[in-house]
């Protein structure tokens, strides 16, 4: 099992990587999201695997780690809120510009 | 404290004379301002002084930064006394002169202020008791005296030179760190003390070599030394004054300080004797003999100041203990000339408007006044007896007799020794002869010239009285000092010597008639040799500087231009490689070796893992579909919930859950507005770069996250479980850590959310987007913006979404739920309201101002935070009690639940400031096309 989340990890993150790299906005903000969740997921296993160990007290004999799961909580909101900032940056970027490039290139001059 | 508080007494000073111009002070005010502190110091320096001729040591220290063995260490002995008096002394009289030198309209009190702050970094440097201590203040009379020379900023030459001086000292002084870390090192001790006692360790040591090059690199470049001697002529920008301070008695023999400062531990050796002696050589013949070719009054003064500092530093090199006698002995006679000198320059400057000795002829008639005291200078420049550089240059001359008896280098040095004092003479019969003689002035900016204000004199007459009473005599005058100095310099016994003008016929006599005569007569011979200097190709030192450090500029504006090229992407690539490489240098196989125990992998989770797996791979490869990307983008994202679920993060999967809803409805809005088509730009190349770059990141990352999992780990986290309940008052752990443990954590995150949210609502304002008419395959959109199926479902789900997030809001403390999620839940079910209704439907029955809620969420939480203040517990200790409800029964109330609502209030604020805002972008969109 846990080899199977380091290759989905391993997934998230690479295809996160390859897609920032690419020069037009959309294409970026896929990466981030996915970027996110492969971060966010490497957090949360910092904690170890465990089956049916809910942090609640009196109800499992062995509680899983809370605290990974506190840290990413707010990691998944504050990253939402961190690609909607990038997706209104995109647009402020093509309606200022009007180029979804990142570099903000027209199409005229790369051609 | 006396040693220290005398040491601080300059910089003090240097805050008044600015405060005093602030004022409208008169020029004259200015000046008393800045000579009180100085003068308050010197006389302080009474006290102590009497210990050190008494053959004492006066100590200060205290403690800095013991850890870098820097101590705050002071001391006072008479190698330091002497030069304290120096720094002091001509500090004071330089003081009087730029009265009267610097003109009504420039900025005296800043000037001032300069002079102080280099005279306090001189002091300190002479006085320090610990080597770091001292690199710090050589270091800052290389900036101070950065700042003095090119005090006329406005001219392009004050600006060269400053920069050239600052550039070559500010080499050496790095050096000198290197060489007295070293040296401390081998020491054992960055106390000076202990360092001058273990002269024979570091002689022996294996580094010595090294120290030694390194300490002489930065006496050399601060001593202007062959080959760095290029700076100081160039230094001459500066004002007058400066010059007469810093290129006489103070910055350039910083350098030969430190030769006597570490004479004890450094020298004795052949390398010494080698390395000291032979720049010395070099530098006293270069600067002589040049220095007769200038026609700048000062160019003169500054490569005789090199010749001179060449003269002291051949003089340390020659590893004999009256030959550093002697050189102490003349950088106190060369300090008062050439002080002196400098200012007679600049007085000729001032009365006649220009330096250039081709048009200053015949002064004589003129200021017979200032001639006196300029030729009785010049005099003891060129060592003519009954003047003080005669005493001096009269030992150098035997000591280079006696060096080249036992040296392999017998002729040189003797014979090097007269060449320059031949030299000395000639150019000093120039400095006399062509200014004050030879004919009528030639073309002079102002005519006549006159004698300067009286005071200006002052200074002067005071520096030339004493090189004359030192000359005649030196018993009396100078010879505690030189004594108390040379055994400081020496570290021990002084040797027999006797000061007097008359040793009767000898050798060096003979040496100095040969020198008297050999350069009168070469000034004879000087049209002659004028016309065969003029035939050399010209080297000006500036140009060559210059080009360099042009250079250099060209190729470090062609590197950045190469790395900073205004590409997004290939910065993002440089910062993913770099990520790529640590992981590749610090993964290392040997992480993979303990194992833990594994879960097994069962079916339903490897068939999830698969879907994640390929939903991934199509988002990568398939961006430019972009509604398939999307898509498959929010199945990443479900089978990351899943994930949590799975191994038991409830919290986290409910979380995951809703912002996966969110997220959607953001993607479809960018997808909307921004160009249909992503065209294909990449080259293979690239694509190539990129996919390796995701390999080794994603791979890496991956290795890691299996590495960290299978190995054991001790968390802090039973804490967290053992003290949710009783402290806390909440079961469920994950919560209680986010609203009571972390709380504070939790109170900036949310601040970023709302942050972040306002600077979207920033962002949007005044945007105009026009989105495409068509998708990519060239579909109209549909019509039916709010198909009636999703507006019948959509409106009774508000009131039960309502009502599940506050169910959720409510059990959060103790079961899995809480202020995020609930927040999560209530923003969806509103935002599916604009969804399905539109903007304009739901603006007409709810306002659309969702900043306030931000606000009001932010300080609900930093409300509740502060209210355990007025308890007396610090910020966001958190209460709780359990009360009885009629009806609801037992029921438990918690402080961390105001907090929690804060959190709510915030995120449902922060999330519809982001999407309402965005949405309403395609109601102006609308409008516009329907307009």
């Amino acid at each position: 099992m846990e080899a199977m989340i380091a290759i989905v990890i391993a997934v998230m993150v690479g295809t996160g990587v390859y897609l920032v790299l690419r020069a037009r906005t959309f294409p970026v903000i896929l990466g981030i999201t996915l970027l996110s969740y492969g971060v966010n997921v490497f957090v949360f296993v910092s904690g170890r695997l465990k089956l049916d160990q809910v942090a609640v007290v009196g109800v499992s004999d062995s509680p899983t780690d809370p605290l990974p799961q506190a840290l990413v909580l707010t990691a998944i909101v504050i990253g939402f809120a961190m690609t909607a900032f990038l997706v209104v940056l995109a647009l402020r970027g093509q309606g200022e510009l009007k180029s979804d490039h990142v570099d903000g290139r027209r199409d005229e001059e790369i051609d | 404290m006396n040693l220290a508080l005398m040491v601080l007494l300059p910089f003090l000073g240097a805050v008044l004379p600015p405060l005093a111009e602030r004022l409208r002070a008169s020029r004259t005010v200015l000046a008393l301002t800045a000579a009180a502190l100085p003068l308050l110091a010197l006389v302080w320096l009474w006290w102590p002084a009497q210990r050190v001729l008494s053959g004492g040591i006066v100590q200060f220290s205290r403690p800095w930064m013991p850890s870098l063995g820097l101590d705050l260490a002071f001391r006072l002995d008479g190698l330091s006394l002497l030069f304290a008096v120096l720094v002091l002394g001509i500090g004071l009289l330089v003081v009087v002169y730029a009265r009267y030198y610097l003109s009504a309209n420039e900025k005296a009190g800043r000037f001032y202020a300069f002079l102080l702050l280099f005279m306090g970094a001189m002091l300190g440097l002479v006085t320090s008791d610990n080597l770091i201590l001292l690199v710090l203040f050589w270091e800052l009379t290389s900036l101070s005296s950065f700042l003095l020379i090119g005090f006329w900023s406005h001219q392009s030459a004050a600006r060269k030179g400053a920069r050239m001086s600052l550039a070559v000292t500010g080499m050496g002084g790095l050096a000198l760190l290197a060489g007295v870390l070293l040296l401390g090192q081998v020491a054992g001790s960055y106390s000076l003390g202990e360092v001058l006692a273990a002269g024979d360790r570091i002689r022996a040591n294996a580094l010595y070599p090294l120290i030694l090059v390194l300490v002489l690199l930065g006496v050399f470049t601060k001593s202007a030394q062959f080959p760095f001697h290029f700076w100081l002529p160039h230094a001459m920008a500066a004002p007058t004054p400066v010059s007469a301070y810093l290129h006489s008695a103070t910055m350039v023999k910083a350098g030969v300080f430190l030769l006597a400062r570490f004479y004890p531990a450094l020298s004795g050796t052949d390398l010494w004797f080698y390395l000291v002696t032979g720049a010395g050589l070099a530098t006293l013949l270069w600067g002589a003999a040049v220095a007769l070719f200038q026609h700048d009054l000062k160019g003169l003064l500054a490569y005789s100041t090199i010749s001179h500092l060449g003269l002291i530093t051949m003089l340390f090199g020659l590893n004999s203990p009256l030959a550093a006698v002697a050189a102490v002995f003349h950088i106190i006679n060369h300090a008062t000339f050439k002080a002196s000198l400098f200012m007679a320059a600049g007085i000729i400057d001032h009365e006649t408007g220009t330096r250039d000795m081709r048009r200053i002829n015949g002064l004589w008639r003129y200021m017979p006044y200032t001639a006196v005291l300029a030729m009785v200078a010049t005099a003891a420049m060129a060592g003519v007896p009954l003047l003080n550089g005669f005493l001096s240059k009269e030992m150098f001359f035997a000591e280079a007799l006696e060096a080249g008896a036992v040296s392999p280098l017998s002729w040189l040095l003797p014979v090097g020794a007269t060449l320059g004092g031949v030299f000395s003479v000639a150019y000093s019969a120039r400095f006399i002869h062509d200014v004050f003689f030879n004919g009528e002035p030639v073309n002079l900016p102002k005519f006549p010239p006159h004698e300067p204000p009286r005071y200006m004199k002052v200074p002067v007459e005071i520096l030339v009285a004493l090189c004359v009473a030192v000359g005649v005599f030196p018993g009396f005058t100078v010879s505690a000092l030189l004594a108390v100095a040379g055994t400081a310099t020496l570290g021990g016994t002084l040797p027999e010597y006797t000061l007097s003008i008359w040793h009767g016929f000898n050798l060096p006599l003979l040496m100095s008639f040969v020198a008297l005569a050999g350069g009168v007569l070469i000034y004879s011979q000087r049209r002659r040799l004028f016309a065969a200097y003029e035939r050399l190709p010209a080297m000006d030192a500036n140009l060559i500087f210059e080009g360099r450090v042009q250079a250099l500029v060209r190729l470090a504006a062609a590197l950045s231009e190469r790395l900073r090229n205004g590409s997004l992407q290939s910065y993002a690539a440089w910062l993913l490689g770099v990520v790529a490489l640590m992981l590749l240098v610090y993964l290392t196989p040997a992480l993979l070796t303990d194992s833990g125990a594994m879960l097994p992998l069962d079916g339903a989770a490897a068939l999830g893992g698969l879907i994640l797996i390929v939903a991934a791979l199509i988002t990568a490869f398939l961006h430019r579909h972009r509604m398939t990307a999307i898509m498959s983008v929010s199945v990443v994202g479900l089978v990351v919930s899943l994930i949590f679920v799975r191994f038991s993060a409830p919290d986290l999967a409910l979380t995951q859950l809703s912002v996966e809803v969110v997220t959607m409805l953001l993607l479809m809005l960018a997808m909307y507005f921004l160009p249909v088509r992503t065209r294909v730009e990449s080259g293979a190349l690239r694509v190539g770069r990129d996919v390796l770059l995701a390999v080794v990141i994603g791979g890496g990352v991956g290795v890691m996250a299996f590495a960290m999992m299978t190995s054991g780990f001790d968390s802090i986290s039973p804490f967290f479980l053992e003290n949710a309940k009783p402290g806390g008052g909440g079961t469920n752990v994950v919560n209680v850590i986010l609203v009571d443990f972390r709380g504070f954590d939790t109170f900036g995150e949310i601040t970023v959310l709302g942050i972040a949210g306002l600077g979207i609502y920033a962002l949007l304002r005044d945007l105009e987007l026009d989105s495409a008419a068509t998708d990519s395959m060239g579909r109209p959109w549909a019509r039916d913006a709010h198909p009636l199926v999703l507006v019948t479902i959509s409106r009774p789900l508000l009131p039960l979404a309502l009502l599940v997030s506050v169910y959720i809001f409510l059990r959060g403390h103790n079961l899995p739920g809480g202020g995020f999620i609930a927040g999560l839940i209530t923003s969806v079910a509103l935002l599916l309201q604009y969804v399905a209704s539109g903007v304009e439907w739901v603006h007409r029955r709810m306002p659309g101002d969702y900043h306030p809620l931000v606000a009001v969420g932010l300080l609900l939480a930093g409300i509740t935070g502060l209210a355990s203040w007025m308890f007396g517990y610090p910020f966001l200790t958190s209460t709780f009690d359990h009360i009885h409800w009629p009806l609801v029964g037992e029921f438990e109330l918690a402080s961390a639940m105001l907090f929690d609502t804060g959190v709510f209030f915030t995120v449902v604020g922060a999330t519809l400031l982001m999407l309402a805002n965005l949405g309403k972008l395609s109601l102006l969109d609308d409008k516009r096309r329907a307009g």
